[in-house]
C-alpha cells in the first residue's frame, strides 16, 4: 500500500475513535447540561419578563446566547471530526485513481489529513476565545482541506482523461 | 452470500429506509412540530405579558417535550442513513480484516441487528417512556437502541483488531477486484462524488463567511424582542418577532440541510462506485443509475435552498430528487441481489473463476 493511501487511511481511522472519544465525553459530560442550560435560561427571560425584572431577563438572555454559541460549536465539532475522517477513509482507499506521482498524492494526503485536525479543532477553541486566532485556525483547516480535495479531485480527472472513458 | 455482500445489501437497505423514513416523517411530523414549537413560544410570550409565571414554564415545558418528540425522530433517520454509511464502508474493508468467512459472516449479522435495533429503539423512546422500566430515568426503548449501540461498536472494533491482525502478519495484500475496477459507472459515480463533497464545501465555507455570525445575532437578537416585549405588553413587537423567529430557523434549517445533504451524498457516491462490478445490470442502465443518483444528489441540495425563494415548488422539485436517489439505490440494490443469486447458485463453478466475493 501506497504511503498517501496508508496515511489517509491510518489518519482516518485514527481520527474517527478520536472523533467517537470526543463525542462520548461530550455526551456524558456536555450535551445535557449544555441543553438544560439553554432551556432554562431561555424560560428564565421570559419569567423575568413576566415578573418585570429587566435585569433579569437581560442576564438570562445573556446566559442563553454564551451557552447556545457553545453548544452550537461543540456540535459541529463532533459531526465534523467524524465526518471528515470517513472521507479520508473513503478517498484512501480510492486513492490510486489519482493520476499524480507518488510525492504529489502524499502532498495533498498531507494537507487532507490536517486540514481534517485542524478545522474542527478551530472551531473547539471558538468555544475558549472568542478572539480571531481560533476563527483564523478554523478557516485554515478547512482551506487545507479544500485545496488539497480540489488538488485530487483534478488527479482523478487526469486520470480518468487517460483512461480514455472507457 | 458472503460476509462483504451481507453488509452491502444491509447498508444500502438501512439507507434506503433511513431516506423513506426521512421523507415520511418530513411530510407528517416536521412542520406540524415547528408550527406546536411556534404557537408554545407565542404562548410563552403572551403569558409573560400577562404577567403569568407558572403558564410561561409550562409553555415552555411543552416546547421542551416537542423538541425531544422531533429529536428522537431525526436521531432515527440520521442514524439509519449513518450505519448504513458505515456497512458500506466496513463492506469496502472486508478483504483486510483478517478472519474466516464464516466469522466475517457472523459479524456482518450482529452489525446489522445492532445497527437495526438502535433506531427502533430511539423511535420508540417517545412512546414507550419509562414504562415498566427497572430505571428511573432510562427506559426499555432507550436500554433496546443503546444494546444496538454496543452491538455496531463492538462488530466496528472487531473489524479494526482483523485488520490489525492483517496488517501485522505476513500475509500478502488481498487482490481486491472491486478495486481495481475502472468502469465507465465508478468513474462517474467517484468523480461526481468528489465534485458533490467539493460543493458541499464550499456552500460550508460560504455560509459559515456570510450567515453564521448574522444568525446567531438574528437569533439572541429576536428573542431579546420578544421579551422585552412581553415585559412591555407590545403584541405588535412580538408577533413580529415570532413572524421573524419563524423565518430565520427556516433559513438556518435549509442552509446547513444542503452543505450536509451535498456532501452525504457525495461520500454515499464515492462509496457505490466501489461497488459497481456487483450490480449485475446492463453496462448502459449501470450508467443510467449513476447518472440518475448523481442527478438527484446535485437537484435534492439545489432545490431545498430553492426552498426559502420559491417554497413548496422548490421543496417538491426536492422530494422528486429524493425519489430519484432512492430508485437509483434500488435498482442498484436489485442489481446486486441478482449477482448475489447467481453467485450463489453457481458457487463451485465460480470458485475458481475469481469473481469478486
Amino acid at each position: 500500500m501506497s504511503g498517501s493511501r496508508r496515511l489517509l487511511i491510518v489518519g482516518g481511522t485514527a481520527l474517527a475513535v478520536w472523533g467517537m472519544s470526543y463525542g462520548l465525553w461530550y455526551a456524558v459530560f456536555a450535551e445535557h447540561q449544555g441543553l438544560d442550560s439553554i432551556g432554562a435560561s431561555l424560560a428564565g427571560s421570559f419569567v423575568a419578563a413576566a415578573e418585570r425584572n429587566s435585569t433579569g431577563r437581560e442576564a438570562s438572555l445573556e446566559q442563553y446566547r454564551e451557552a447556545k454559541y457553545i453548544y452550537d460549536r461543540q456540535v459541529d465539532v463532533h459531526g465534523h471530526w467524524i465526518g471528515l475522517a470517513m472521507l479520508l477513509i473513503v478517498l484512501g482507499i480510492g486513492f490510486d485513481r489519482v493520476d499524480f506521482s507518488e510525492r504529489l498524492k502524499l502532498l495533498l494526503a498531507v494537507g487532507l489529513v490536517l486540514g481534517a485536525v485542524v478545522f474542527p479543532l478551530g472551531v473547539l477553541l471558538q468555544t475558549v476565545s472568542h478572539g480571531p486566532l481560533p476563527r483564523a485556525i478554523a478557516i485554515a483547516g478547512s482551506a487545507f482541506v479544500m485545496a488539497a480535495l480540489l488538488g485530487s479531485a483534478a488527479g482523478v480527472v487526469a486520470g480518468d482523461s487517460s483512461h480514455g472513458g472507457g | 452470500m458472503s460476509g462483504r455482500r451481507l453488509l452491502l445489501l444491509g447498508g444500502i437497505g438501512l439507507i434506503l429506509s433511513g431516506m423513506l423514513f426521512g421523507d415520511i416523517f418530513a411530510v407528517f411530523t416536521l412542520h406540524q412540530n415547528a408550527a406546536r414549537v411556534g404557537a408554545n413560544l407565542a404562548a410563552a410570550a403572551l403569558a409573560a405579558v400577562a404577567g403569568n409565571r407558572d403558564a410561561v414554564l409550562v409553555n415552555f415545558q411543552n416546547v421542551g417535550a416537542f423538541l425531544e418528540n422531533r429529536g428522537t425522530k431525526v436521531d432515527t433517520h440520521v442514524h439509519m442513513i449513518d450505519f448504513g454509511y458505515l456497512a458500506l464502508m466496513l463492506a469496502i474493508l472486508q478483504p483486510w480484516v483478517a478472519f474466516t468467512e464464516r466469522s466475517k459472516k457472523r459479524l456482518a449479522w450482529v452489525f446489522l441487528s445492532g445497527a437495526w435495533l438502535l433506531p427502533v429503539g430511539v423511535y420508540l423512546i417517545h412512546y414507550v417512556g419509562l414504562a415498566h422500566s427497572p430505571m428511573k430515568t432510562i427506559g426499555w426503548a432507550s436500554i433496546a437502541a443503546d444494546f444496538g449501540g454496543l452491538l455496531v461498536l463492538i462488530v466496528t472494533f472487531v473489524c479494526l483488531v482483523g485488520m490489525w491482525k492483517h496488517f501485522h502478519g505476513k500475509v500478502a495484500s488481498p487482490a481486491d477486484k472491486l478495486l481495481a475496477d475502472r468502469s465507465m459507472e465508478g468513474r462517474m459515480l467517484f468523480a461526481g462524488g468528489i465534485a458533490l463533497v467539493l460543493l458541499g464545501f464550499f456552500h460550508g465555507a460560504y455560509y459559515a463567511a456570510t450567515d453564521l455570525y448574522r444568525h446567531e445575532a438574528q437569533d439572541y437578537s429576536l428573542l431579546a424582542q420578544m421579551s422585552a416585549g412581553a415585559m412591555a405588553g407590545t403584541r405588535v413587537l412580538i408577533d413580529t418577532a415570532l413572524a421573524d423567529y419563524g423565518q430565520l430557523q427556516g433559513a438556518k434549517a435549509v442552509k446547513i440541510a444542503a452543505h450536509a445533504h451535498s456532501i452525504e451524498f457525495g461520500l454515499l457516491a464515492i462509496m457505490l462506485a466501489f461497488f459497481q462490478p456487483y450490480v449485475m445490470l446492463r453496462a448502459s442502465w449501470k450508467r443510467r443509475w449513476a447518472a440518475v443518483l448523481l442527478l438527484g444528489s446535485l437537484l435534492l441540495p439545489v432545490c431545498v435552498l430553492l426552498e426559502l425563494r420559491y417554497g413548496l415548488l422548490a421543496g417538491g422539485l426536492a422530494d422528486l430528487a429524493g425519489l430519484l436517489i432512492i430508485f437509483a439505490l434500488l435498482a442498484m440494490w436489485i442489481g446486486i441481489l441478482r449477482y448475489t443469486g447467481e453467485l450463489d447458485a453457481s458457487t463451485q463453478a465460480t470458485a475458481g473463476s475469481g469473481a469478486p466475493q
